[in-house]
């Protein structure tokens, strides 16, 4: 047991130190934003120490004090978003009851024994304390997964690193507490103790502690017959108080445990038999050594990266002219988020994703996303498309930015990325559809004699406007519209430049030619001032149609598997 | 009286001082705004799918039912995508049925009880000019202001009802009262080009260059603005882009938010009503 704890031990440290250098490694090589480009990896690693020396040096290390006193330690951000004090209870029971366990029982010898002489884990008030901050982590635990099941769009966005977080702590916390439970109640760990520990060794000399061990801490014997005798049991407390007392408490204290133990004890001797206790020992310094090994690649990592975050915005770029550096925070954001989803809840736009199903629309999924185009890895086309669609419904309202529990400065990273798109020939969707449409009917738009081929067929959708007679079919040519429009009176030659003009439009829509009208540049570069529509002596829904011919091209250019349009739910009863 | 307050997606990071100097002068007037944490109104999407626009705005008309209250915008755009959803529910019931299916998920209904108003509408109809007069401790007169009046809260008036769409007076009748004069100027009603950025950039510019040189022949000192987007094209578009804008240019146009101009006559502090905070200087405001 003891070799294999040495080796776990040093193999999963290893690995955890590699993993961290490794992801370190890659806040300066991972390049977000065009200006990224420009700066060499010696540029950022010289700029982040300049950054970090300065602050250290100088006037900003009371911000940086702040910085790290309220947001790193005490996570005031929390108090930004909903759920406040739930989010906040939840990350400091989990915080605290695990960094306490951590220094108190997982190094006891490095730490508790240095400060207590007479430290022994069965010993209060270090058996009470162990059961507490676990039932602290447990109970912040409990509390994470109510939100993740609860709290709809974190229900809708749980994804396996976060199931992962919860139970790989849970599988720790519940297996320390049942090996605790399951030793409460062993006999061979009873028989193990007074073979290390006291003299006895003739069954009649063990006995009488036996019955007192049985009385008092609840430990099941297999072949003990209590027959309630007073002086067998006084005897054996004399054993006890000679050979056992200095280490044990009564296991009553072991709060949890020790109502888990009175639980199984029906089963005590086939636990016994299993020796339950030595595999329970096993899961747990496994998950506990898995947990620390998977550590740099879990959401774990936030713990360094989240803290360097919070410093790095909170201190560093403050000022915008620091843009080595902001390069490397937006690098460093990929491994801080959390993925608790307090921006999504926020986000502006987050009841278009209840229409749109693509999740890249929601910033804490648009990261995670980001984070797969950033690290070079070629992403397929759908994938792509669905991100660039995301990313420029986004309003750049800032509210993900202003909750964000550990200060990534999200808008200053979807301005990067929408750059980086753009720069890679996905613009927003909108540029994309119209040059499509547009450069598909460019020559037979401006050439006269050319064949137009009618197609009347729209898909249903929208309010119907466009392919309903009644919307249109009163326009008796006036031109009113067209003369009225600021944009066909920007050029001199109208047509060529736009196609169609409005009054044409909406006498195609009337020859059925509604896919022809798509390729006008008319209907892209409208500006919906609505001056056509005021205007128009027969009251006929212009620049509404307008809209709905836009809205109509990208769906059909999402048919040709372009767009990553998914409908939440079948349009089609609402407009027939 | 109580408005929920609709900031949209823009004021709070790229104009802020548009936020702060209209709080200022509500507040003084006697506006009370509560701050509920909505949506995007839905503009935005507008060209790219209607059932997202529909469901954006009608949530936060949903939002502010819940709470009793009705909605008070600074944005133009925000103004008309209301006023456009609210139009297409009442008219469509099927479509009421498909958002309200989306809207449960969420344990909100849409019933039309609350009503979305422009910030212009509020001072004029539910403050009123006479009260808006006796506020005003430094006239700013001989100010000459070219008043903008953007296209979505304008047309069309059958939807948004916000003045005679032809005609409007509500703008100029405003600047007015802070001891201003308003400019005629013939592009008043014309759009500001904005919604054009990022797609057609040239075209965007075209537009504006117009308003510009209107304003200019009308011999404005300044452009007043009451829409988020018109504000983002006159100040920060016109700003970053002067160099490509020259042909026959009689130099920038500075353009001053309604609140600002408002705010500074009824001598409300400089800081809350953010008059450094504008891309460019409006310091023919300051000198009057």
């Amino acid at each position: 047991m003891a070799n294999f704890f040495t080796i776990a031990f040093y193999l999963s440290s290893a690995i955890c130190i590699v993993g961290i250098v490794y992801r370190i490694w890659t806040w300066v090589h991972i390049r977000i934003g065009p200006e990224a480009e420009i700066f060499s990896i010696r540029q950022r690693i010289a700029s982040a120490i300049k950054g970090f020396l300065f602050t250290l040096l100088g006037f900003r290390l009371l911000t940086f004090l702040k910085v790290l006193i309220l947001h790193v330690i005490f996570q005031a951000r929390i108090f930004k978003g909903n759920f406040k004090v739930l989010r906040l209870s939840m990350h400091l029971l989990v915080f605290t009851g695990f960094l306490l366990l951590l220094l108190m029982h997982a190094l006891e010898e490095q730490v508790t024994e240095v400060f207590f002489s007479d430290y022994a884990s069965t010993l209060n008030p270090f058996m009470f304390l162990r059961n507490l901050f676990g039932a602290m982590v447990l109970l912040g635990l409990a509390m994470a997964w109510f939100r993740r099941k609860r709290v709809k769009i974190i229900q809708k966005t749980t994804n396996t690193a976060d199931v992962y977080a919860i139970v790989i702590l849970v599988v720790i916390m519940t297996s320390g507490f049942l090996l605790e439970s399951v030793k409460i109640i062993s006999s061979s760990v009873f028989d193990q103790m007074v073979e290390d520990y006291t003299g006895l060794e003739e069954p009649e000399e063990v006995n009488p502690l036996k019955l007192y061990w049985a009385r008092e801490f609840s430990v099941v014997f297999p072949d003990l017959a209590d027959t309630g005798d007073q002086a067998l049991f006084e005897e054996g407390m004399d054993l006890h108080e000679e050979n056992c007392m200095d280490c044990h408490t009564r296991p009553q204290w072991a709060f949890v445990s020790y109502p888990v133990s009175r639980f199984i004890s029906p089963v005590a001797i086939t636990l016994n038999k299993i020796k339950a206790d030595v595999w329970l020992w096993y899961i747990h310094v496994l998950a506990c050594f898995f947990g620390l090994a998977y550590l740099p690649f879990s959401k774990f990592f936030h713990i360094i990266a989240g803290t360097v975050s919070l410093l790095g915005n909170g201190v560093a770029v403050k000022t915008r002219n620091d843009s080595v550096n902001a390069a490397t925070l937006r690098a460093v954001a990929l491994d801080a988020c959390t993925h608790c989803g307090t921006c999504s809840l926020h986000c502006s736009v987050a009841p278009v994703f209840q229409q749109i199903q693509n999740r890249n629309i929601l910033p804490s999924e648009k990261l995670i996303t980001l984070k797969r185009v950033a690290s070079g890895k070629s992403l397929p086309e759908a994938p792509l498309k669905s991100f660039q669609e995301g990313s420029f419904i986004c309003t750049m309202c800032f509210r993900c930015t202003d909750v964000c529990p550990v200060g990534i400065n999200l808008q200053d990273l979807w301005d990067a990325s929408k750059k980086d798109l753009i720069a890679n020939g996905l613009p927003e969707p909108f540029i994309l559809t119209r040059d499509t449409y547009t450069s598909k009917w460019a020559d037979s738009l401006t050439d006269h004699d050319t064949t137009i081929y009618l197609d009347g067929g729209s898909t249903p959708g929208h309010l119907m406007l466009s392919n309903q007679a009644g919307t249109f079919s009163v326009c008796f040519k006036c031109r009113t519209c067209t003369n009225a429009c600021p944009v066909v009176a920007n050029y001199e030659n109208p047509e060529a430049v736009l196609g169609m003009t409005p009054h044409q439009i909406m006498h195609s829509l009337s020859l059925g030619l509604g896919e022809m009208i798509l390729g006008s540049r008319m209907i892209w570069d409208c500006t919906t001032c609505y001056l056509c529509q005021q205007h128009c002596p027969q009251g006929v829904r212009i620049t509404d149609i307008f809209f709905e011919l836009k809205n109509l091209a990208h769906e059909k250019f999402g048919e040709k598997g372009m767009s990553m349009k998914h409908r939440a739910r079948n349009i089609k009863e609402i407009t027939s | 009286m109580k408005f929920a307050f609709f900031a949209g997606c823009k004021i709070p990071y790229y104009l802020k001082h548009y936020e702060s100097a209209s709080r200022a002068v509500l507040r003084a007037l006697d506006i009370e705004l509560v701050d509920i944490e909505f949506t995007c109104c839905g503009y935005p999407i507008r060209s790219y799918d209607f059932f997202s626009f529909i469901l954006s705005a009608a949530r936060n008309f949903a939002i502010a039912e819940k709470h009793d209250l009705n909605i008070l915008t600074p944005c133009k755009c925000c103004f008309g995508s209301l006023k456009h959803a609210d139009h297409f529910l009442r008219k469509n019931d099927k479509l009421k049925k498909h958002i309200q299916s989306f809207l449960q998920e969420e344990d909100l209904i849409w019933e039309g009880r609350s009503e979305v108003k422009h910030l212009l509408t509020v001072l004029t109809d539910d403050v009123g000019i006479d009260k808006i007069r006796t506020r005003i401790k430094h006239p700013v007169k001989g100010l000459k202001i070219a008043a903008s009046y953007g296209c979505h809260a304008l047309r069309p008036d059958d939807i948004v009802n916000f003045d005679n769409p032809l005609a409007p007076t509500i703008f100029e009748n405003l600047v007015g009262a802070t001891g201003a004069e308003s400019v005629d100027w013939s592009k008043r009603l014309d759009c500001c080009g904005n919604p054009l950025w990022g797609k057609n950039n040239p075209l965007s510019l075209d537009l504006m260059q117009k308003k510009l040189v209107s304003a200019h022949q009308a011999g404005a000192d300044l452009l007043c603005s009451s829409c988020t987007y018109c504000q983002i094209q006159f100040d920060s578009v016109q700003n970053s882009e002067l160099s490509q804008i020259k042909k026959n240019d009689p130099g920038p146009m500075p353009s001053v938010l309604y609140p600002q101009l408002l705010g500074f006559s009824m001598g409300l502090g400089e800081k809350q009503l953010g008059l450094d905070a504008n891309e460019i200087e409006i310091s023919a405001l300051l000198k009057a």
